[in-house]
């Protein structure tokens, strides 16, 4: 049983127990993606699993045999940053630090599901897609929260990415 | 998490064959199933992962839809003959949860996901006869706000917290479902149990019998169908209240209508009294506050959720009205 992870496969844990994100963390010490709540409720352990979002810490691993997945680690090209990750900076879309690599993960999924029209409970006509505006922006980004408020400079940062990528 | 045996389903057949005892349980994506695992509320020694089995949404004979257990929540909410056929379903599953949540959930999991009443998560802290048959109900004189007013039992007043049931509710979805004796089919409607005496019985389900898929059937009506959800903030947060409705009107008069209630009971809530008033009734205000005053009529209230029965009716007239003024 493997999953590779950032591009590298790793044997899965034998203890079914161990979930994604205290694998990633505590044996493979890979701790871009932080340990909020461990219950599902505030979006910092989010990664990619075959390019869609989903919370590490609900997810046991030896589910996601097989799988691939992307973390925060991932996206930098050696010391280049991911366009999104120039774009928190650019846009102060950070304070403390301890959400953004959720909330960076987050909102490339969400780029992707713009991309394929994906509706959100915003939307208005399910059968168009939607446009990306401020208010899908926050709807869709809704999973992922921040206690030190810096949601307007993320918003921001999203924005630009979305306009200059999809 | 006490320690448990991991296996992977290869097949429906091989799912059920594997259960040996009440100990054994069915994972799909774990979101409800790890966390009360990991708050000690449930403590099974063995988890067959069925998450692999069917996830299809495919047309059925009869022209409706069959949604495959395993589909992910997303998947049913982005489908194309969802969106346009039954367009409450998609937004009661976009108004729950979060994408990362909706992403990983399950078909077969959301309808089994167990209620959110706080003392039934808190086993070191509180008293709850559906965690432990006998103990007692610390809900009933504690923080209520969020708890049942509708099929609730002296012994328990905790809601069913799905969005998604409460369109399929509103759909006559039918329940798959197969176990060590074969097949069967159950209306979701009858799926779940009220609590009377023994809320910890949830569901008809017996032992081992797993959910392969859910059958949506062919109506009209469901395509005029809206899902609204009220809740403490704009997303991210279970409902308070929620509607699912369909209305058809021809010459004037309403020929079919839908209302599920959610939030407010101990399972997806039909209010079919309410439906049958309103057939052939002029749509409007007066015809649609009199079906949403029967729809709450055998209401029963704690005082921390006293508010729910007239949230619950001016959503019922709000949804409706809506319908019907998208439909002139
Ligand atoms: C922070 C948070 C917020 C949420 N907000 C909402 C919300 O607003 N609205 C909402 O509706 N939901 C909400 N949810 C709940 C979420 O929808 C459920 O956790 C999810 O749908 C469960 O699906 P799963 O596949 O992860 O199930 P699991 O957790 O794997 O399983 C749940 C139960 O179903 C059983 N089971 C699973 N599949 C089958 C099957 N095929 N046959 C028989 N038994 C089976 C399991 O044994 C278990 O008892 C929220 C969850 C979290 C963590
Ligand atoms: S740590 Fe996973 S959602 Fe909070
Ligand atoms: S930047 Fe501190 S929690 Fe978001």
């Amino acid at each position: 049983m493997t999953i590779t992870i950032n591009g590298q496969p790793y044997d899965l844990p034998t203890d079914a127990r161990v979930s994604l994100l205290d694998f990633m963390r505590e044996r493979l010490d890979l701790f871009g993606t932080k340990k909020g709540c461990n219950q599902g409720a505030c979006g910092a352990c989010t990664v990619l699993i075959d390019g869609e979002r989903v919370l590490a810490c609900l997810a046991l691993a030896a589910q996601y045999d097989g799988r691939s997945v992307t973390t925060i680690e991932g996206l930098a090209d050696g010391e280049d940053l991911h366009p999104l990750q120039a774009l928190f900076v650019k846009h102060d879309g950070l304070q403390c630090g301890y959400c953004t690599p959720g909330q960076i993960m987050s909102a490339i999924a969400l780029s992707n599901e713009f991309s394929r029209g994906a509706p959100s409970s915003v939307t208005t006509d399910l059968d168009v897609p939607a446009t990306p505006n401020r208010e899908e922006i926050r709807e869709r980004m809704s999973g992922n929260l921040c206690r030190c408020g810096a949601h307007n400079g993320m918003i921001e940062a999203i924005t630009s990415y979305l306009s200059e990528h999809s | 998490m006490t320690p448990f045996d991991y296996a992977r389903a290869r097949s429906e057949q091989d799912a059920v064959a594997r259960v040996k005892d009440a100990g054994t349980k069915y994972l799909g994506a774990g979101t409800n199933l790890v966390d009360l695992m990991r708050e000690g509320v449930e403590v099974p020694s063995r988890l067959v992962d069925v998450t692999r089995l069917s996830s299809r949404i495919e047309p059925t004979d009869g022209g409706g839809l069959l949604i495959g257990a395993a589909a992910s929540n997303t998947a049913v909410a982005e489908d194309a003959a969802v969106r346009a056929r039954y367009p409450a379903l998609a937004r009661a599953i976009l108004s729950g949860a979060s994408a990362q949540i909706r992403n990983m959930a399950t078909v077969g999991g959301n309808i089994l996901q167990r209620t959110r009443c706080t003392y039934f998560l808190d086993v070191e802290g509180a008293r709850c006869n559906k965690r432990q048959p006998g103990q007692g109900c610390d809900a009933l004189e504690g923080f209520n706000r969020g708890h049942g007013v509708l099929g609730v039992s002296p012994a328990c007043i905790a809601t069913h917290p799905s969005d998604m049931c409460v369109a399929l509710a509103a759909f006559d979805a039918v329940v798959h479902i197969a176990g060590a004796n074969g097949r069967r089919h159950v209306p979701l409607v009858d799926l779940h149990r009220l609590p009377g005496d023994t809320p910890h019985l949830e569901t008809v389900l017996e032992l081992g019998e797993l959910i392969t898929a859910v059958e949506l059937p062919s109506q009209t009506i469901t395509a005029r169908s809206t899902y609204r959800k009220v809740r403490d903030r704009a997303s991210y947060a279970f409902a308070l209240v929620s509607v699912a409705a369909a209305l058809e009107v021809a010459e004037g008069r309403i020929a079919d209508v839908r209302i599920a209630l959610g939030g407010v009971a101990p399972k997806p809530w039909r209010a079919r009294e309410a439906e049958a008033t309103l057939i052939g009734a002029v749509p409007g205000q007066s015809a649609f506050v009199a079906a949403a005053e029967l729809a709450l009529a055998g209401a029963r209230t704690r005082p921390g959720n006293a508010f729910k029965p007239e949230l619950a009716r001016r959503t019922i007239v709000a949804v409706l009205s809506d319908l019907a003024g998208a439909g002139q």
